[in-house]
């Protein structure tokens, strides 16, 4: 198990350089002159070719394009992500603050997906083919396919304007959470349940089973067994759901006006506020790896065949 | 053909077809169809009721509806699927080299795979929109470059199946060229899988691509879309709710019928699927690598 874990972080080092260094080149090809951009956000009332060759020079713009890269990964890894050229302020600190609020409605949506797309996947598996499995798998297929943006406007109109239930946007204590939660788990549970659904059918096939009846077992043990091998993959679907929310938020935080990385990134581009983007790219392409990675290793934790398989 | 009338059996593929056919149509005559001139701003009919002019009402702006929803297929549906088409052609490329040849160019390949697949779609599309602008065709560039990888990914593994088996090997014996036998002897056969990853796809990608409208980093005023049009009615929202139904009932519509014309079309490419659920084992390899469900975001 040791060794498995430690070639997985193996493989993740370099595929973190790689993603570093293709975030660098993307935003490189950006059509501002960094030191130009540079002395605006200072705001240098008149700037003249000699102020920017002075710059390059003290910032090494007019070094080579490798080492530039090796300057900006060591301050990246040191959080200093450079200055906002907007908001006159350390990029980590927007971005610290608007990561956490990202990351707690990731987590917590994470939650809900996997809870319901248990309920519903064991709910559909027990009864297959009756009623209750076709309305439910016909109901969380429509779900799949309505724009998680429209879904948010609808609820908000309806149960903060309406209804008058809710908040109808900001980050303001735990009741601001559940429209959100609700808009982004709608989505994924429609994905998520349909595997939860097919394991345990799987599961229903497998010897032990038969063994189990054949043993006379109560059927209510027997599909405790069978739930116990099928939560397997409502791990792998867990540690899957958070780095796929992480990136995919953007939306549902515009539409809810949550304060995290997606606003953030949204404003950024708007304003063309490069090191922020820079900085948006990079932090959630290393934790679309870092979790990924971790996904793998617990899927190996709980499954060996896959372990052994590498 | 065999996969038309394996379709034609199955009620709702067949339905789901039509509907994305003549919706193909109507976006694409849209000027011949619609009523009215999509982007003329009429104030006096600002908010305007349905009326036997204007079927569907009129816009903030007093335009007609109707006629910016289908001159907004275009945007919405037909350009996705242009932009689909690109990267499952590159992917196919792509992953038929990977899987043919193996080896170091696969090694290579795969490992760029790696990390294209490293990046969410919606960060990119946000950097790429970021580099070069706002505009439809900068996040349909940005979605052909990311999402390549993960159709030759899976276009991979299924020509893999194909090249052990024993005709090709015939084949490359008696000298036929590498690219022959591709074109001749491998694609034809994965050309079901194929068809059956890009159908798939087809239905989160308009729903990706008409969030990224709906945030105002789409396609410019006073083009319609329906991402954008759902984005200017949320504005009048609390006034004017009915703004959201129209374009919000398109989307789901159109996606709803690729997700079914994608599972139709899988059945019918794969006949062996609907006789059980246990089968479906058989077709693992498609729901193989863990990234094919990290692709699917809302």
């Amino acid at each position: 198990m040791g060794i498995y874990i430690m070639k997985r972080m193996l493989i993740t080092l370099p595929l973190l350089l790689a993603v570093s260094f293709l975030t660098f080149v993307l935003i490189s090809f950006s059509p501002m002159e960094p030191a130009e951009v540079v002395l605006r956000a200072q705001e240098v009332p008149v700037i003249t070719e000699e102020l920017i060759e002075q710059t390059n020079e003290k910032l090494g713009f007019n070094k080579p394009f490798i080492v530039q890269y090796f300057h900006w990964l060591i301050a990246c890894l040191q959080l200093d992500f450079g200055q906002s050229y907007v908001k006159n302020a350390p990029v980590w600190s927007l971005m610290g603050p608007a990561f956490m609020n990202t990351f707690k409605l990731t987590v917590i949506s994470s939650f809900v997906i996997i809870a319901f797309s248990v309920l519903f996947g064991v709910l559909c598996a027990l009864n297959e083919r009756t009623a209750v499995d076709r309305l439910l798998r016909a109901l969380l297929f429509g779900f799949t396919a309505v724009p998680a943006y429209w879904l948010g406007a609808i609820f908000i109109f309806v149960f903060s304007v309406k209804l008058d239930l809710l908040p109808t946007s900001g980050m303001d204590g735990a009741k601001s959470y559940i429209l959100p939660v609700t808009v982004i788990a709608l989505g994924y549970i429609g994905l998520y349940f349909r595997n939860i659904r097919s394991a345990m059918l799987n599961n229903l096939n497998e010897d032990y089973v038969l063994y189990g009846r054949a043993s006379g077992l109560p059927e209510n043990k027997i599909t405790m067994h069978i739930l116990r091998n099928s939560l397997q993959v409502a791990i792998s679907i867990f540690c899957m759901a958070i780095p796929i929310i992480l990136g995919g938020t953007v939306v549902i935080e515009n539409v809810f006006a949550w304060p995290g990385l997606g606003s953030l990134s949204i404003s950024a581009i708007l304003s063309r506020d490069f090191p922020v983007i820079q900085a948006y790219v990079l932090i959630v392409a290393v934790a679309f790896v870092v979790f990924n990675m971790m996904s793998d290793i617990l899927n190996a934790t709980f499954n060996p065949r896959i372990r052994d398989g590498n | 053909m065999n996969v038309l009338k394996n379709l034609s059996q199955d009620k709702l593929g067949i339905t789901s077809l039509i509907f994305i056919v003549v919706l193909t149509f109507v976006g694409i005559f849209a000027p011949l169809i619609a009523p009215n001139d999509p982007i003329a701003v009429n104030m006096q009919l600002r908010y305007a009721s349905p009326s036997w002019e204007y079927l569907l009402g009129n816009d903030h702006l007093g335009r007609c509806i109707l006629s910016r929803m289908l001159y907004g297929i275009q945007p919405s549906v037909l350009w996705v699927f242009v932009a689909l088409a690109a990267s499952v052609s590159i992917g196919a490329i792509v992953g038929f080299i990977a899987g043919y040849f193996r080896g170091n160019v696969d090694a290579v390949i795969m490992r760029i795979c790696d990390v294209m697949l490293s990046f969410p779609v919606y960060v990119i599309a946000i950097a790429i929109v970021a580099i070069l602008g706002v505009g439809l065709g900068n996040i349909l560039i940005a979605f052909v470059l990311m999402k390549w990888a993960w159709f030759a990914r899976i276009i991979r593994t299924s020509v893999m199946q194909y090249v052990e088996l024993d005709y090709v090997k015939y084949a490359q014996a008696i000298g036929m060229s590498h690219p022959s036998i591709i074109v001749k002897h491998i694609l034809p056969v994965t050309f079901s899988d194929i068809a059956v990853v890009a159908s798939s796809s087809m239905g989160s990608m308009i729903l990706q691509i008409s969030g990224l409208s709906f945030l105002g980093l789409g396609i410019k005023a006073p083009n319609a879309e329906w991402g954008m049009m759902l984005s200017e009615a949320r504005e009048v929202m609390f006034t004017r709710p009915e703004l959201m139904i129209a374009p919000g009932v398109a989307i789901v519509m159109v996606v709803l019928a690729f997700n079914f014309l994608s599972d139709s079309l899988q059945v019918a490419l794969h006949p062996q699927l609907r006789q059980s659920n246990q089968s479906q084992q058989k077709l693992k390899w498609f729901k193989a690598p863990a990234q094919h469900e990290k692709e699917v975001v809302k």
